[in-house]
């Protein structure tokens, strides 16, 4: 009998290559490769639905404001008047201003947390990180009005303006509520999000680039900062334009400390808007097709804004290659 | 047959489930929400079969909801303008009827650090000072109001709702018609467009902003000014006299307007006549379709209606609603004669 079940085995190996799809579907290759599939095309659906969404609830705003939608800056629901500017500016200003403040202090945790510090410091601070990017949004919109406007006002402003005072941006009224303290409160929100992932990368590159460095003589501050991070680099952009595109979309806690008014102010100290932030203030009491619609083109604008930053980061991407260190 | 009886069952149960047991929805103004539940709550003991289910999505949601006819009454706190009940009209081949359930109010509210005393304000002064025309604590409009109050020479700070919300409406509706000026230039919305001054969310975040900033003044919804035990000011009405908002002259203001209510009820009682009306009060509407697809809902609707006007008035107070005057419910009871159902 043995002698019978093996070449049975071996034609068996054989032919494997040229099983049927049925076959195949037993084998779990297939089922794999469909449930993936389908999981992948389940993205691309929730996508299109979105934007078609977006695209067709929004007609009537398209239609009756056309493109000064996008660059007029009196919004007045209740004459109909609809003019998204002050949101766009205020999206995109406490996004850049936000990812200013991140940058640093996240790469820099990132590059001690994975370079420098002790192993156990390193777990722990890690582990507080993580903690801190599950924190839910309203948290840090309290945390902000309670005790950051505060800090902000008393400490932080002043000696700003006694230095920069000459420059616009920090001219003004100061309220408290601002581009500048949003811009705060969203900062402390995204480093967890570049600490977490930059630390990821910068552990997953390969030691060969170290030791490659060192055989060449150099300080540990030069192997971090001329071999490690910039074979890391691409995967520390990605962390930054994930934390961007939570900025960018952030809602509660924004609202809670910029102020809520739709005006345009070259200050940072003053009051502003976000688009997330009008959409969820005003769509609970929008009365009327048209305003309504306007809310969402809003988040159409929101939307293709979005689009937009992560093509351009895509193409930023293609132009950082990874540099290796070649001993 | 085998196949057939269990889905001839399934029907049967169906069917008796659905004679037994009725859900009325309604959705709509937040204000009206702590009402309309304690109604529904107190309903269900007595008529265990009707069970009203209303959701605070906000006046706006409320109106649209009855509109497009996917719940079976609304709640507003501004009443629909005949371009909503046109539309509306169209959605559902029937009219929208208002009733008038409770009262509510805005009262002004402010950080005076150095002022103890409750503050009495004109409607001109505080058209002033929510259209930036008025920009110091101690301008002459609000220190002749306030004989023997020392104001501070500072810079007054407004703070506003900054989501859509009917005590805007309510703010604005009052400034508009005390001030030709105020009218000009801001248009009676949930929404409106603000002059000056900053958004709060809802009324706590007015009320947090108001709190944080030394020399601000924000309003906020009477109901939860009495409950968070803030100081709010006095409001000069339409004889002169300074009214402090409470239950009773906010239900002064309804009973005194009682007789110029229009027909629909779609009135606003800002600024009311009489000695003793608070002159920033509004009423809270139910909305009601005048026919209903499904008739047993409509007449179990009107049901809770009348009993809501009625018995479900004391409950109003408890919850810190002004109560409706009975020349006012007398006038609804009458009204709701004209649902079909």
């Amino acid at each position: 009998m043995p002698t019978m079940t093996e070449p049975q085995r071996a034609t068996k190996t054989d032919s494997q290559t040229t099983l049927g799809f049925f076959a195949r579907l037993r084998k779990g290759d297939e089922i794999a490769y469909l449930v993936t599939l389908v999981a992948a095309l389940v993205i691309v659906l929730i996508t299109a639905l979105l934007a078609q969404h977006l695209w067709v609830n929004s007609e009537l705003s398209r239609h009756t404001s056309g493109w000064r939608f996008l660059w007029t800056n009196d919004w007045d629901p209740g004459s109909g008047i609809f003019g998204a500017l002050p949101f766009i500016y205020g999206t995109l200003i406490t996004s850049a201003l936000s990812l200013l403040i991140a940058i640093p202090i996240g790469i820099g945790a990132a590059i001690f947390l994975a370079e420098m510090a002790p192993r156990n410091v390193s777990n722990i601070l890690t582990f507080l990180v993580e903690l801190l990017a599950a924190v839910p949004s309203v948290i840090f919109g309290l945390l902000g009005i309670f005790v950051l406007l505060p800090i902000l006002s008393n400490y932080v402003v002043p000696p700003l303006r006694a230095v920069f005072g000459f420059l616009p941006i920090f001219q003004g009224a100061f309220y408290g509520v601002s581009y500048f303290s949003a811009s705060v409160v969203l900062a402390i929100m995204i480093v967890p999000f570049i600490v977490s992932i930059s630390r990821e990368v910068l552990i997953a590159v390969p030691a060969s680039q170290r030791e490659a460095m060192m055989a060449l003589g150099a300080t540990r501050w030069d192997v971090t900062w001329r071999a490690v991070v910039p074979y890391a680099s691409r995967g520390i952009m990605g962390s930054v334009f994930l934390a961007l595109a939570r900025a960018l979309g952030e809602t509660m806690a924004v609202t809670m400390v910029i102020g809520n008014v739709p005006d345009i102010h070259m200050s940072l100290l003053a009051p502003g808007y976000t688009i997330a932030a009008v959409i969820a203030n005003e769509f609970t009491e929008a009365t009327g097709d048209l305003y309504i619609h306007a809310l969402i083109e809003l988040a159409l604008v929101l939307f293709v804004t979005t689009m937009i930053i992560n093509a351009l980061a895509r193409l930023l991407m293609l132009r950082f290659r990874v540099q290796e260190v070649n001993a | 047959m085998r196949r057939l009886l269990p889905a001839l069952l399934l029907a049967l149960v169906g069917s008796m489930v659905s004679a037994q047991q009725m859900t009325l929805t309604g959705a709509g103004s937040t204000f009206a929400y702590p009402l309309y539940s304690k109604w529904a709550s107190v309903y269900l003991q007595t008529h265990p079969n009707i069970q009203v289910n209303y959701q605070s999505i906000g006046s706006g949601g409320g109106i649209r909801q009855v509109s497009i006819g996917t719940v079976d009454f609304g709640g507003t706190d501004g009443p629909m303008t005949d371009a909503q009940l046109a539309e509306a009209h169209s959605k559902l081949n029937t009219s929208v009827m208002h009733f008038p359930t409770a009262l509510g109010a805005a009262v002004p509210t402010y950080n005076l650090p150095a002022v103890h005393a409750d503050l009495n304000f004109t409607p001109a002064a505080l058209a002033g000072i929510f259209l930036g025309t008025i920009t110091r604590w101690n301008d002459p409009e609000i220190a002749r109001a306030n004989p023997g109050v020392k104001l501070p020479d500072d810079f007054i700070l407004v703070i506003h709702r900054a989501d859509g919300s009917g005590t805007s409406y309510l703010w604005v509706d009052f400034l508009a018609k005390a001030s030709p000026a105020f009218r000009a230039r801001v248009h009676v919305s949930t929404s409106p467009r603000w002059p000056v001054g900053l958004g709060g969310k809802g009324n706590e975040g007015v009320a947090g902003l108001v709190r944080q900033m030394p020399n601000s003044i924000g309003y906020v919804e009477l109901i939860y000014a009495l409950n968070s035990h803030m100081p709010y000011g006095r409001v000069g009405n339409a004889a002169g006299h300074f009214i402090k908002a409470d239950l009773s002259s906010v239900a002064a203001a309804a009973a005194a307007s009682a007789n110029s209510i229009p027909a629909d009820f779609r009135t606003s009682i800002t600024n009311a006549p009489g000695a003793d009306s608070y002159p920033v009060s509004s009423f809270t509407w139910m909305l009601v379709p005048v026919r209903l697809p499904d008739a047993a809902k409509g007449a179990a609707l009107k049901a809770f209606l009348i009993w809501g006007l009625t018995e479900g008035q004391k409950y109003a107070q408890a919850l810190s609603y002004a109560p409706l005057a009975k020349p006012v419910v007398d006038r609804e009871l009458e009204a709701i004669k004209n649902l079909q159902y």
